[in-house]
């Protein structure tokens, strides 16, 4: 049972020899991780020069001639669905999920080996569908990330013919690819834990990417769904979605369909998707955070009850993405009141992250200083998602620059910095070597304060009333004139902040060769990942014993310990064990 | 429930902790295949349960004309439908067959019942896409109502997630064939048994709702909220 090798099958099995098994045809969890990695970086930099050639156009009207309405929806929309989908949710799940599951819960490697290759090369080729779309007849499709019909489908939409299609197809196969590999997730964390590795001993990375595995699952299928009947209705002539339309004068075969249930369906999965980025990026930070502050994540429990809630209420939330869709004033009730409940576990997140910090013995590394600044702008994105959850407040502030501003604050901006403090704080485990401190701070400085830069002034805007997706403004009454000053410094500020990530792609690629030697667990981290015999870890990851867990992840600072920080693998001590008894009594 | 225990759990405390952790013996082939069985279900439903939803909501608009009901709709009489599920029932009991004889070391038994199933599944698949044509000569077109389009759009998806059953049957009995090992075919071989069950059930729901008569729909879509 080659293709469907367990996690703790002796290493010769498929331990990789050449080439070409190594690296392209590898079934280590290790180098699927960082093809999937590179990948999404490499897609997630197309996004990004998309967003700079979208905000010259917004920052400085008439000036590009290459720019045209229709070039300008194009980049928006490829821009928003490859930041959503191939850079978020395959980096932080099939870069991170892979490269983390099996080295922290103790196993040798995914449980389907086989099937996790599959996936990757499932993904590329669903990038590869995407890209393609830029070369195609009409380009890509410019019908906005959300694809809504029947906007999407019908002549006038940039890429209504080709690129549309291509997209859907693209998303179809990501939606199997992410299938492949969340069944592996799952699997392997419920199956492959090295001995003594309960679920409450788990790190909250695990809980996050597990949980955010179970929602990618349960709500891709949504996704699925809406492309597949899309598809028909544009291949086929079908009226799933496609109401009575009249256009450019002609009547067009459609009748009868549903551009509103097209909503739903996305939306049952689009909300899902803010939290299937959102939990892996709650996780890693809560590990960042108690490791460099040097203390136990404060209520353990609590953040991985809020994990799992949070998971099961956001099946709940969908249509506060609908409010202006005309739907019934007690729907809007319903799903007011659901987004408001929430934000409770949310917040006790937030809470926990912070009282973790305080008399923490915090040291500012560049992952740290990465995990504070999520902690601000993951609290601003949240609290105008409040603003927004409420149907009165979001009526007016619909399809605004506020709602731009808020989604890229929450889910942008946030597991971004998330994914730079994970990156910077697992190098040394990856690479074996040490990135440059320096050059860090630096991306870490211009990062967050160029979002800020960014991301104010465009609440502000929003808040005037400029409108979201428009090209240019042309001579519009109730906008002043310096709301144009504004677009045009959010403009330089992320021209700026994109530039800014040329240092930390030079770091990551200089320091591969001239970085310091990392040694072993330099940070001193209690999890399993960090107790591999060899750095980076090899093929199998654990030599020929699988490790033995004695303690949950985070012993910190544990008063009468040799060192500031105890492994989970390190045996339970006769004097931890008497005051373990005395605390469970008391408890 | 182990998991609400589980969840119950305070890591922090040393000795109770150790305490559990022999619930872990380890990786388990077996163990992880009806876990990775179950998630597929449950992926599967879900994709039905959406398309079913769709479907009782698209149902409500008046260009709907349902496929059963008056004299002229093809499933007010559904007895070609019957047939069809009658093939592949055959094909859930000769798999189900085939696995009590791998139980029971029967190694003939299995090779029937297997054979059967692929059999049936095969016929069943043809049937379906006879239908199909029929349904075309009768002017019945997949464009030309939703209801046509959604019987069409069902029937293909529930098909194609039978291929993928197939392909992986074949898969588990070649590799038995190639180990040489009969014995090791039952856990396998139960786990395609319980998705076959699964699909039939998953058609006989389709099946009830596509031979239903307008009022019908309209009484479950009317539970639904539509």
């Amino acid at each position: 049972m080659q293709n469907v090798a367990i996690a703790d099958q002796p290493d010769h099995l498929h331990d990789p020899q050449t080439f070409v098994t190594k690296y392209i045809y590898s079934q280590d969890h290790k180098v699927i991780a960082i093809q999937y990695g590179l990948t999404a970086v490499f897609v997630g930099l197309v996004a990004l020069v998309l967003s700079g050639l979208m905000r010259l156009q917004l920052g400085f009207p008439d000036t590009f001639d290459f720019i045209d309405p229709g070039a300008y929806l194009q980049f928006v929309t490829m821009h928003g669905m490859i930041m959503v989908i191939y850079l978020l949710t395959a980096l932080l799940l099939g870069g991170f999920g892979n490269y983390m599951i099996p080295l922290m819960i103790g196993a040798r490697d995914m449980v389907f080996p086989f099937m996790n290759m599959l996936s990757f090369w499932a993904y590329l080729l669903s990038v590869i569908v995407l890209l393609a779309s830029f070369f195609v007849p009409g380009g890509p499709t410019g019908a906005g990330w959300t694809l809504y019909p029947p906007q999407a489908i019908l002549d006038g939409t940039p890429g209504y013919d080709w690129g549309i299609i291509l997209m859907l197809a693209s998303l179809a196969i990501f939606i199997i690819a992410f299938t492949m590999g969340g069944l592996n997730y799952v699997t392997t964390v419920l199956q492959a834990r090295t001995h003594g590795m309960t679920l409450m001993r788990m790190p909250l990375t695990i809980w996050g990417i597990f949980t955010a595995t179970v929602l990618g699952l349960l709500a891709f299928p949504a996704l699925l769904v809406s492309a597949i009947m899309m598809m028909l209705d544009k291949t086929l002539g079908t009226s799933f979605f496609m109401p009575a339309l009249v256009s450019l004068g002609e009547n067009l075969d459609y009748s009868g369909g549903s551009p509103v249930l097209f909503q739903h369906l996305f939306w049952f999965f689009g909300h899902p998707e803010v939290y299937i980025v959102a939990l892996p990026a709650f996780g890693m930070v809560s590990d960042v955070l108690a490791t460099h502050a040097r203390k136990n994540i404060f209520g353990y429990r609590m953040m991985v009850w809020a994990i799992v809630g949070i998971g099961g209420l956001s099946f709940f939330v969908w249509a506060h993405h609908m409010y202006v869709s005309g739907m019934d004033p007690a729907f809007g009730f319903f799903f007011a009141t659901t987004t408001l409940i929430i934000a409770v576990p949310t917040a006790i997140k937030v809470y926990n992250w912070i009282l973790t910090l305080y008399r923490g013995n915090i040291h500012l590394t560049v992952p740290m200083l990465f995990a504070i600044g999520f902690i601000f702008t993951f609290t601003h994105g949240g609290l105008t998602g409040l603003f927004l959850g409420n149907v009165t407040i979001d009526l007016p502030l619909s399809d605004t620059y506020f709602v731009v501003a808020h989604f890229h604050m929450v889910m942008g901006v946030s597991p971004i910095m998330v994914l730079f403090a994970a990156i910077y704080h697992w190098y040394p485990l990856i690479t074996g070597r040490m990135f440059n401190e320096r050059l860090g701070k630096l991306h870490f400085w211009f990062t967050f304060l160029g979002t800020y830069a960014i991301y104010l002034p465009m609440h502000y805007i929003g808040f005037l009333g400029v409108p979201r997706r428009y090209f240019a403004m042309g001579s519009t009454d109730f906008i002043p004139e310096s709301a144009q000053s504004l677009n045009a410094s959010i403009t330089v500020s992320a021209l700026i902040v994109g530039l800014s990530q040329l240092i930390f792609l030079y770091n990551v690629f200089w320091s591969m060769r001239h970085g310091k030697p990392a040694g072993h667990n330099p940070w001193g981290a209690t999890t399993l990942e960090w107790q591999t015999p060899d750095v980076p870890p090899r093929h199998g990851n654990w030599g020929p014993e699988l490790p033995q867990v004695y303690r949950w992840a985070y012993d910190y600072s544990v008063p009468g310990a040799e060192q500031d920080f105890i492994p989970q693998n390190h045996p339970v001590s006769a004097s931890e064990q008497t005051s373990g008894e005395h605390e469970e009594r008391n408890s | 429930m182990n998991i609400l225990r589980a969840l119950r759990d305070k890591p922090w405390l040393h000795p109770s902790a150790a305490a559990t952790a022999a619930q872990y013996p380890g990786p388990d082939t077996t163990a992880a295949m009806r876990i990775l069985l179950r998630f597929i279900l449950a992926i599967v439903g879900v994709l039905f349960f959406l398309f079913i939803i769709t479907f009782l909501a698209r149902s409500q608009y008046p260009d709907f004309e349902a496929l059963a009901g008056q004299p002229w709709q093809p499933f007010t009489d559904p007895s070609r439908l019957w047939f069809n599920t009658a093939l592949l029932a055959c094909a859930s009991l000769a798999i189900q067959w085939g696995l009590g004889g791998t139980r029971a070391g029967r190694l003939n038994v299995t090779v029937a019942g297997i054979s059967a199933a692929v059999f049936f599944t095969v016929l069943f698949l043809v049937a379906q896409f006879d239908l199909w044509l029929r349904l075309q000569s009768m002017g019945f077109y997949m464009a030309s109502n939703p209801a046509n389009s959604y019987f069409y759009l069902l029937t293909a998806v529930h098909g194609l997630h039978l291929i993928g059953g197939l392909v992986v049957l074949s898969n588990v009995v070649f590799r038995v064939w190639y180990d040489n090992s009969p014995e090791s075919l039952s856990a396998p071989l139960q786990l395609c048994t319980t998705y076959w069950h699964f699909l039939l059930g998953i058609w006989l729901v389709l099946f009830a709702l596509l031979t239903s008569r307008p009022e019908t729909i309209n009484a479950l879509a009317a539970m639904c909220g539509f």
